[in-house]
């Protein structure tokens, strides 16, 4: 074989641009058909899209309201409080992508990007000025030194993750402020709103209900029939109502279920809502990583003398949680979508944001599509990268650890 | 005196009761029960004790009283004099009205673009992906408001109404179809269908049962279906006047007469959830058919079975086992996110659940029968759904 050069098997030469047409495109005649129909109707709607993004549509409400978008009420001269805040985000992305890799290394990148076109964006500078410029372009430099600094001692994963609940502390410090220091005035968190209360709401619940779930996971799994009993009972109920009527339960009943000395902040009532709308959620995630691990561990535990408190917390949760991370990335991402029904109990979020901003002028009172298709916009651009991020993770996780 | 040292056995009692399995075990539950009763005592008491002091009821008497609220959208003939037991039962309708039009319409998008998606045509294919990840990825309550506010809020008023063929008339009061009416002997030429039904059932069984037992083909399915057209076909000329005529909507000056009305919040609501439930279905309907592995179709072929037959024999019932289970989450997501439809002005079971509390000031005891009503629909949802599903997997063997 080897001594004729002809007879020797070559893999199928790639397809040439036109064969590639003929096979996806043309192949058996009603393919053809098909094609020109979906062809004609793409032309159209993207002409009429194109047309109306670029010339019919009328972008002020939007251009004209960017820091209502980001931050809601929060009081224009306070702002940096939240500039900071990205700031370490940033950081603590670029060195966890470092320390980590894969997909912290794709979000550092994407926010970096993101941060950075953002600040280059070519909009008038009475819009977005010349200072906020700047300070989102710092973003980008401090993902780099962040990533620069995971090369160093620091670069550890015990001292990123007590980085990253630190600055959460911290974070949530700046955003309410103290009354004890003068340049860190209160700022009530009726004025927090817009994309920022998004993200503290989602941030908040998800981190909130993971300890929750991961208990209520354990009790379902319990031998004791009254804990497997209250868990399944909570799990369920929760799971079987929509989240609107848990919102509205904390927002107007939950006052009348406290003390009457009891007062509970607005925001806060929505946050323990969503917090107890994701436990459920979370304990079936982790329920699921429960049952994936084989009973052949706990024996194993059992066998070195561990007790049953033990076999949980040193064996069975470490390997069930780190089975559950892209469910949980996944919980994550539909909270964040789901913070949008804050709307319902009256909180600022975006999209009431949008809705003040559309009867803010008599002039914008018709401009519903513009207005609600950005926040569209908004919405789908994140949900879309930290889906894109966690395919990623989940790939990483099936091939490089097991 | 040696042996006897060596059999002597640890007395029993020397197991410390703290460090019993079968006592802590019982302390556990005794202590988590009543960790749970105490905190439910302490939440029942102060809701007794705001009650008291701003005159809200706890009881169910309010039910029987009259509402006094306008409802603009109802299955069941309301007026507001009626008692609020029966507005409840509106919301209820209602809810049910836009989830099971919802859940049809959205398991034939879900199943035409999931079909498209695996479609070996490149152009389709991609249309439809775009479809489900743009839809995917934005929060239903958004589209809802743009479905709303940017879409069906700002059709032309009703003397400019934008006329599809159908006819269908686009407005700002809504959405007018022709609307089906039964006339005098409809109710004849139903009872022929159902008898036609039922006799093609029949007929497919026993055509069914003599073809598996010959071997000899006797397109028990295309018989029945034929059966099954024929004879409604011919009762709808021979029973006289025609069974069901259309009622079409007519302009008006003002306002449209006849036809079947959709509100702009019911059209919306509905547009909202089918196309947003649509893009999962989609999802879900593509990984049951992929979930069918290759081997099946190229065994099918060897046997000589035709395109179509692989797709109705062999290709379909495997899927429908995969797909089944994800199906009735999706199903339940639609009908929990029906309750979206407060913040568009549907009047759904939450938006008349949330009216009769701002109302009656009867926030406990309505708020319970709202959560109990949507459990009790989850419940019967999956209860259905699960007999249904168990029934197709056992046809494996």
């Amino acid at each position: 074989m080897s001594s004729h050069p002809a007879a020797v098997v070559r893999p199928p030469a790639p397809p040439g641009p036109v064969r590639w047409l003929k096979k996806n495109l043309f192949s058996p005649w009603y393919n053809t058909v098909l094609t020109v129909l979906a062809a004609t109707f793409l032309f159209f709607v993207l002409k009429g899209v194109f047309t109306w993004v670029c010339f019919r549509a009328n972008w002020t409400p939007v251009t004209h309201s960017l820091r209502l978008f980001a931050a809601g009420q929060y009081p224009p001269e306070q702002l940096w409080r939240v500039g900071i805040i990205l700031w370490m985000i940033s950081f603590l992305f670029g060195l966890s992508g470092r320390v980590w890799r894969g997909t912290f290394m794709v979000f550092a990148r994407g926010l970096a990007i993101a941060l950075g076109a953002l600040a280059l964006i070519p909009l008038n500078l009475s819009l977005l000025g010349i200072g906020a410029r700047l300070w989102l372009l710092a973003n980008p430099a401090l993902v780099f030194v962040g990533y620069h600094v995971g090369h160093t001692r620091v670069g550890k994963g015990r001292w990123v993750l007590l980085g990253w609940g630190l600055s959460f502390v911290l974070m949530i410090l700046l955003l309410t402020g103290l009354p004890a220091i003068p340049w860190l005035p209160p700022v009530e968190s009726g004025l927090w709103g817009g994309l920022l209360l998004t993200f503290l709401l989602a941030v908040v619940g998800i981190a909130a209900s993971f300890p929750i779930g991961v208990l209520l996971a354990l009790g379902r799994r319990s031998t004791l029939p009254v804990v497997k009993g209250f868990c399944i009972v909570f799990i369920e109920t929760i799971r079987g109502v929509p989240l609107v009527t848990i919102l509205f339960m904390f927002s107007i009943i939950l006052p009348l279920f406290l003390p009457e000395n009891v007062r509970v902040d607005r925001v806060l009532r929505a946050m323990m809502a969503m917090t107890v709308f994701a436990s459920a959620y979370m304990a079936e995630n982790v329920r699921g990583g429960l049952q994936a691990i084989p009973r052949g561990q706990i024996e194993a535990a059992k066998a070195l003398g561990l007790n049953g408190f033990q076999t949980t917390l040193l064996i069975v949760l470490p390997q069930a949680l780190r089975m559950v991370i892209p469910a949980i990335v996944g919980q994550f991402i539909a909270l964040f979508m789901d913070t949008t029904l804050a709307y319902i109990v009256g909180l600022t979020e975006l999209l009431t944001v949008a809705r003040a901003v559309l009867q803010s002028n008599s002039e914008w009172l018709l401009l519903d599509m513009e207005v609600f298709l950005f926040i569209a916009a908004i919405f789908w651009v994140f949900t879309y990268s930290m889906s894109y991020a966690s395919r990623r993770l989940e790939m990483a996780l099936g091939v490089g650890k097991r | 005196m040696e042996q006897n040292d060596h059999v002597q056995v640890i007395p029993r009692a020397s197991i410390p009761l703290w460090r019993d399995e079968r006592v802590l075990k019982g302390v556990a539950q005794v202590v988590s029960a009543a960790l749970v009763i105490a905190s439910l005592t302490f939440f029942a008491h102060n809701v007794l004790r705001a009650a008291e002091a701003r005159g809200l009821g706890l009881g169910y008497d309010f039910l029987s009283q009259s509402a006094g609220m306008p409802l603009g959208e109802s299955v069941i003939p309301y007026d507001p004099a009626d008692s609020y037991a029966r507005a409840f039962l509106v919301g209820i309708l209602n809810t049910l009205k836009v989830a099971v039009v919802g859940i049809v319409l959205a398991t034939v998008v879900g199943t035409v673009t999931a079909v498209a998606r695996l479609s070996t045509n490149w152009l389709v294919s991609k249309i439809a992906s775009v479809y489900i990840e743009i839809i995917r990825n934005v929060p239903l309550l958004v589209q809802l408001f743009v479905w709303y506010f940017a879409v069906y809020q700002q059709l032309p008023p009703v003397r400019e109404s934008i006329q599809l063929p159908g006819p269908i008339f686009l407005s700002q009061r809504g959405l007018y179809l022709p609307a089906p009416v039964a006339g005098p002997t409809f109710a004849l030429w139903a009872a022929t269908v159902g008898v036609a039904a039922i006799l093609a059932v029949i007929l497919h069984t026993v055509l069914l049962r003599y073809q598996l037992r010959t071997g000899r083909t006797t397109r028990p399915t295309l018989i029945a279906g034929l059966l099954l057209v024929s004879i409604p076909l011919a009762a709808w000329f021979l029973v006289g006047q025609q069974p069901l005529t259309w009622d079409l909507p007519v302009a008006n000056r003002f306002n449209f007469r006849g036809g079947l009305q959709l509100t702009p919040e019911y059209a919306a609501m509905l547009t909202g959830l089918v196309v947003y439930t649509g893009a999962f279905i989609a999802e879900v309907v593509r990984a049951g058919i992929l979930a069918v592995s290759r081997g099946q179709f190229e065994a099918a072929r060897a046997l000589g079975l035709k395109d179509l037959q692989i797709l109705r024999l062999v290709v379909f019932p495997q899927a429908m086992r995969v797909i089944i289970p994800p199906l009735i989450s999706q199903y339940l997501n639609l009908t929990k996110n029906s309750s979206l439809a407060v913040a568009i002005g549907y009047l759904d079971l939450f938006y008349v659940g949330r009216t009769i509390i701002n109302q009656a000031g009867q926030a406990v005891p309505v708020f319970v029968m709202v959560m109990a009503t949507y459990l009790l629909m989850s419940l019967v949802t999956s209860l259905f759904l699960n007999i249904y599903n168990r029934r197709i997997q056992l046809v494996e063997h």
